[in-house]
Parts: structure tokens; sequence; C-alpha cells
């Protein structure tokens, strides 16, 4: 009987101690992972400071924004009668509560809102998810019925995403796109959040640089030379402006998913830490335990033997 | 007497490029190459694919592939925001030379308006990658 036990309790230590192998595996690949996503965002900061103070200064300028739409089709604003929403979730799971806050989010989030809308999922969490509430799913152009975003973002697949949109928004099917994503804040922390994409609102620059270009607009009496013109230079940045804010959106996404996982996978790591720490001592209780009743099993014989002789 | 330098740092969303002094930069503008030397008055430009060339006045000078974005002066300081940019050595000849085939079989095939600008600018990424490396284009 004990030894029966002995050999469950083996076993299960065995079992233990392989999934903890795995978790701590996957543990070490997330904090990888969450590395480079973490290190292509300080790579990308200087393209993105410039950039933002450049269309400052441009949007500043004189009254390019006076004809806003003639300038670039996603400055146009329009009335929103039909919205786009992008869920952004992870592919694969076990990372903690990534998913199910985010997917909750979005959720309210669109059943709450009664207008015309489409609804795009990056992620297969995304699309699972979804899909099982009842949610219908906007695909055309698409391979498959989501958009797969790799562990490993590159611009290049980054702008893939953000043309989809912006064609959508520019064509004029939708007037407002609103996307559903985790905002990376540490390694151990990230926020659902709800932030709309488009139209680009270019008056947030204004105000924004305001404090910061206050006295050096002073300083600076020389005007800027704008080749071929100031319309044109902004139509030039809008869409990469576009690109770039969709670009560390979704590598914040990931850097959070892999946050989050490589949180989700310590803790595992732990657990069964702890889980085989019991069972082991189960095991000596029980090996103590078969020992002892074969000692007493022997003193009594001896005993036994000895009374009767 | 050697002309005076300036900065020049070419920076893409994915990493800085390039980042040195040099006399002068000639920029494949949006209406036609540019050309800056030191104290030249602060500008912003847009740019279009093309190479960038980067060296001393008068001489040969080194290229660079940018595939479009846009350049700011100021204070002798050029910086280059652009979508992709090589140095001529690190160009993937055959694979420009196999991108330049697809977009011009594409220019061909496709007629729908938003088919034809986005071939038109891969042809254009690619002539300019080519013309970098030094390959002929016509």
């Amino acid at each position: 009987m004990a030894g029966q036990s002995m050999r469950d309790l083996k076993r299960r230590i065995r079992g233990v101690r392989s999934t903890q192998q795995i978790t701590r595996a996957m543990e070490m690949v997330a904090a990888a992972k969450l590395r480079r996503a973490q290190q292509q965002l300080t790579t990308g900061l200087p393209f993105t400071e410039k950039l933002e103070t450049i269309l400052s200064r441009v949007v500043q300028h004189r009254d390019v924004l006076q004809r806003k739409d003639a300038v670039h089709p996603l400055l146009a604003v329009r009335e929103p009668a039909r919205v786009l929403y992008v869920v952004v979730a992870a592919d694969r799971g076990l990372a903690g509560g990534y998913n199910t806050n985010v997917l909750r989010l979005a959720l309210a989030t669109i059943q709450e809102d009664e207008r015309e809308k489409r609804v795009v999922a990056v992620g297969r969490r995304s699309r699972d998810f979804l899909l099982r509430r009842g949610i219908e799913l906007y695909n055309e152009g698409l391979q498959s019925n989501y958009i797969y975003v790799g562990d490993e973002l590159s611009y290049e697949e980054s702008r893939f995403v953000t043309r989809y949109i912006a064609d959508m928004y520019i064509r004029g099917e939708v007037d407002e796109v609103i996307i559903i994503h985790n905002v990376f804040l540490t390694a151990a922390s990230y926020r659902p959040t709800v932030t709309r994409l488009l139209p680009i609102e270019p008056e947030h620059f204004i105000r924004e640089e305001r404090d910061a270009a206050g006295d050096r607009d002073e300083d600076e009496e020389e005007p800027l030379i704008y080749v071929p013109s100031a319309e044109q230079v902004l139509s030039v940045l809008i869409p990469r402006y576009f690109d770039i804010r969709v670009y560390s959106l979704l590598l914040g996404a990931k850097a959070a998913e892999q946050g989050a996982r490589m949180l989700a996978m310590r803790n595992a790591t732990e657990n069964a830490e702890e889980m085989i720490e019991q069972l082991t001592l189960s095991f000596n209780r029980a090996r103590q335990d078969s020992i002892t009743t074969e000692i007493s099993e022997i003193v009594g014989g001896a005993n036994a033997l000895a009374g009767g002789e | 007497m050697a002309a005076p330098l300036i900065r020049i740092e070419v920076i893409t969303p994915e990493r800085t490029v390039l980042w040195d002094r040099t006399e002068s930069i000639i920029a494949p503008a949006l209406d036609g190459y540019l050309g800056i030397q030191a104290n030249h008055a602060p500008m912003v430009a847009g740019l279009r694919a093309g190479v960038l060339f980067y060296g001393p006045v008068g001489a040969e000078k080194r290229r660079m592939a940018i595939s479009g974005g846009f350049l700011e002066v100021a204070d002798n300081h050029v910086t280059i925001l652009a979508d992709t940019a090589e140095l001529a050595h690190e160009i993937d000849v055959e694979r420009a030379e196999r991108a330049l085939r697809r977009a011009e079989k594409r220019l061909r095939d496709f007629s729908s308006d938003v088919d034809r600008i986005r071939a038109e600018f891969a042809l254009n990424r690619a002539m300019a990658r080519l013309q970098a490396a030094g390959r002929k284009v016509y």
C-alpha cells in the first residue's frame, strides 16, 4: 500500500519537474523576446521624436491646416457614422491576463457602439475570442480571417497593417478608426487601452509643442524653407506619422505580451517548485511510514518469537 | 582648401544608418535633386525613393539608397528620416533586380490606379537600390 503510493508520488514529482522545465524555458524565451521588443521600441524613438518635432513646426506654419482634406486624406474629418475597430491580442495564451483583459474591454466597447462597424482582429486569440462571442470579423483582402503579426515585428510588416487600415479610411469606407490594445508600462505591467487612430488630429501637436517651442521661436527668427511646399511636406509627414504610430503601438503590445508571459511562466515555475517540495515531503513521509511499519513488524515478529520461547 | 563640414544623420524606424561629417549632400527631393553644403538655411524637404550622395565637393561621393522620407537642415546638421536606407555595400542587388522585374510586370498587367501607383513606387525603390549599388538602370 505504502509502496504503491510511493511509486505514484515519484511519478508525480517527475511529471511536475518536467512541466517546470518547460515553464522555465518559456520564461526565458519570453524574457529574450521582451528585450528585443523593448530594444526595437528604443531604436525607433529618435525617428519618432524628430518626425513629431518637424510635424509640429509644419502644422504651425501659416495656414497649412486650413484645407486639411486637401493636404492628406488621413486628416479628413467626416461625420463618424461608420467605425473600424482593430482588436490586438496575442497569437498564443499562457500569458496571464494579457489576452482576457484586453479582449473583454474590446467586447464591451464594440457591443456598446451602435454605429455601423467593422471589426478586424490582430492575433489568433483575438479572432477566436471575438468569433466565439458572435462578433463578425471583417477580412476583405486578407489571407485569413485575422491579421497575423509574428513575434518579431518588422517595420515592413507593421506597414502592411497600416496600409490595410489607412486604405479603408482613404476609400471612405469608414469614418473613424479605433484600436484596442495593451499598452506596455513595465515588464510586469500593461494597461488595456482604447485609442482613436483616425482621423489624425494635428491640432494635438500644436498644443504639445507650444510649451516646448515657446522660447525657441523667439530666438530663432529664421523661417523654415519648405521644399517643395509646406503642404507637400505635410503630405509626406502624415502617412509616416501614421505608420510609425501603429508600429510603436504594435511593438508596445508585443512587449506587454512577452512581459505578461514571462511573469506568468515565472509564477508557474515557482508554483511547480512549491508543488515538488510538497510532494517530496509526502514522499519522504510515506517512505518513513513504510520503514516504521517494517521495523515495527520486525520488532513485533522478534518479540513474538522471543515471547514464544 | 577643404570645404567646411556638416553633420549628416540618416535614421529609419529600425536603426540609425549613418552618423558622420561631410562636405556636401545631394538628396532626391520630391521635385528634383537638392544640394546642401555648410551654412544652408533651415529647411524641411520631402524625399522620394532615390540615391542619396554625400562626400567632398567636386569629387567622388558615397551613395546610399533611400526609399522616401524627408530631410531637415538646421544648424549645419542634416537629418534624413527614411522608411528604409541602405549604404551601397549593404544592398542586396539580386533582390533589388527581382523587385524591379516584379514591379515592371505589375505595371504591365494591372490596371487599377492603386496597384499602378504601388508598382511605380516599388519600381522606384528598386531602381534607387540598383543605382546606389552602382548598376546602370535605364
